[in-house]
């Protein structure tokens, strides 16, 4: 038997992404300090209210109450690190080429279902699989944009007389503030699917992120 | 060890393998033994998880055992560095959008009452304007003398800095032709860079920088939706702009000064951003 190491994730991407990790996760507790404030968003289906954000119960028990001033003050010192940190990614995608192996190709979204077929084990038909998925390349990109969403939500809140540009083009104030909640229900929500896709995907795969090797049997079935 | 292959690299998965069809940059290295392979990525492994290890607990242990005071020290220092950002790109003639009439929202929302829990006497209210050059103590003004300055009018978004805004109709005359008519200065440069106001009571008070107090849309407000300032919003005299929070618009305003040093302010001494600029 013998194998290949291939060389998966360049360094500059495993440590833009563990650094993104704690990030990201810093501005969604510093909003949710500032969000307790006026918490006034809830899930609407038809009309109907489906779930508040957030019960009393959410807040009291993560000790969310009366830190708006210590919400404000990290959400304005991390927004620095988490926007460049993203800035950096994408120009590292840019320049290196990797963003090859990222963005969505013409035949993607075709191919992406296959995977969620795949995935949901309706079809056995194994979908082509590079570095990543078609799945992976559309949701992988779709999180990059989210996170050019949230600059700019972000700038559009944060400045809205000197950036109104931004805060009109969101469509005013009280959007600009709706879309950048959503926005990290979304990143919330996309959290939740990539460590349950992380752990399904195995140790080999996990692994990877962090010493930036896979093992690729030549016998076997490969990847 | 590991070898940049040609474009007709063969990957496992041959054309399902996007790699062989994509411009994938990825490198494999050449067959090796599963032993020396294992090799490899233990070696790797080693490094990797003991490197990231090592910064994510340096990260932790260092971000707990922090003392608070530091912390929200160098959080202090971040507030002045991002004031120092924005208000570079602060131009006075960039004006907030102003809304239609039916915009407004009623009734207007009161939140707030620190400086003003005491009923106001009307009859006894005056304006004190310290640090006018060329005064010894204060220009003391009555109501009159704020009418009779040319009365400005405008519909803008008010901002809570908690994350709730509602459209007022605010009318007084701009605090920058209160400036023009009351001091010697005749620009926003020849002015001291600091405005400090408070209630009669100085139970609340607020700091500004100059730029923005005498931002056209700042005005010295005595009606709000077409009617005379009520005591909750602050009669007779408040303060109201787009460029600030709300927190930073002082209602019943007593005392107006204009000086050199940064002046205190209410909720930045409970930790809120000095600026508070929008």
């Amino acid at each position: 038997m013998s194998a290949r190491v291939e060389e998966k994730h360049r360094a500059p991407i495993r440590w833009m992404h563990w650094i993104n990790f704690p990030l990201l996760a810093m501005m969604v507790w510093s909003g949710l300090l500032i969000y307790w404030a006026n918490p006034v968003y809830s899930l609407r289906l038809f009309g109907r209210e489906i779930f508040y954000f957030f019960p009393q119960g959410f807040y009291s028990f993560l000790g969310i109450p009366y830190r708006l001033a210590e919400g404000m003050q990290l959400h304005f010192f991390f927004m620095w690190l988490f926007g460049l940190n993203g800035m950096a990614y994408v120009a590292y995608l840019a320049i290196s080429g990797e963003y090859r192996s990222l963005l969505p190709t013409f035949g993607s979204f075709k191919r992406a279902f296959r995977v969620a077929l795949y995935e949901l084990h309706i079809s056995k038909q194994k979908p082509p699989q590079g570095k990543y998925n078609d799945a992976q390349r559309i949701v992988y990109t779709l999180v990059i944009l989210m996170g050019a969403g949230s600059i700019v939500t972000g700038i559009a809140i944060y400045k809205p007389l000197q950036a109104s540009l931004f805060t009109s083009l969101l469509g005013g104030y009280e959007w600009a503030r709706w879309g950048h909640f959503w926005l990290m229900i979304l990143f919330a929500a996309f959290f939740v699917v990539h460590v349950v896709q992380v752990v399904l995907a195995g140790w080999r795969n996990f692994q990877s992120m962090i010493t930036g090797v896979e093992i690729i049997k030549s016998e076997g079935s490969g990847e | 060890m590991t070898v940049e292959h040609d474009q007709d690299t063969k990957w496992p998965g041959g054309h399902e393998n996007s790699a062989n069809v994509l411009n994938e940059r990825r490198s494999l290295s050449d067959e090796m033994s599963d032993t020396e392979a294992r090799k490899v990525l233990f070696a790797r492994s080693r490094r990797g998880f003991l490197l990231g290890g090592v910064t994510a607990l340096a990260g932790i242990l260092g971000w707990r055992w922090m003392p608070d005071e530091t912390k929200v020290g160098f959080l202090q220092k971040v507030f002045r560095f991002n004031e120092k950002v924005t208000s570079a790109f602060y131009r006075p003639a960039h004006l907030a959008p102003e809304f239609p009439a039916e915009k407004i929202t009623r009734p207007a929302r009161v939140n707030g009452m620190l400086g003003i829990e005491n009923e106001v006497d009307l009859a006894s209210w005056r304006l004190n304007v310290g640090g006018i050059p060329q005064r010894t103590g204060d220009l003391v003004l009555t109501m009159d003398d704020i009418r009779r300055l040319p009365r400005s009018e405008c519909i803008t978004e008010f901002k809570c800095i908690e994350g709730w805004s509602t459209i007022v109709q605010w009318t007084g005359p701009k605090f920058s032709d209160f400036v023009a008519a009351f001091t010697p200065w005749r620009s926003p440069e020849e002015m001291p860079p600091y405005v400090s106001l408070a209630t009669p009571d100085g139970g609340y008070f607020v700091g500004w920088d100059t730029a923005s107090i005498m931002h056209p849309q700042t005005l010295l407000v005595y009606e709000m939706n077409g009617e005379v300032l009520t005591s909750k919003h602050g009669a007779p005299l408040r303060l109201a702009s787009p460029t600030k929070y709300g927190i930073k618009q002082l209602k019943r305003i007593g005392r107006i000064d204009f000086t050199n040093e940064r002046p205190q302010d209410y909720w930045a001494n409970e930790g809120y951003d000095w600026y508070s600029g929008l």
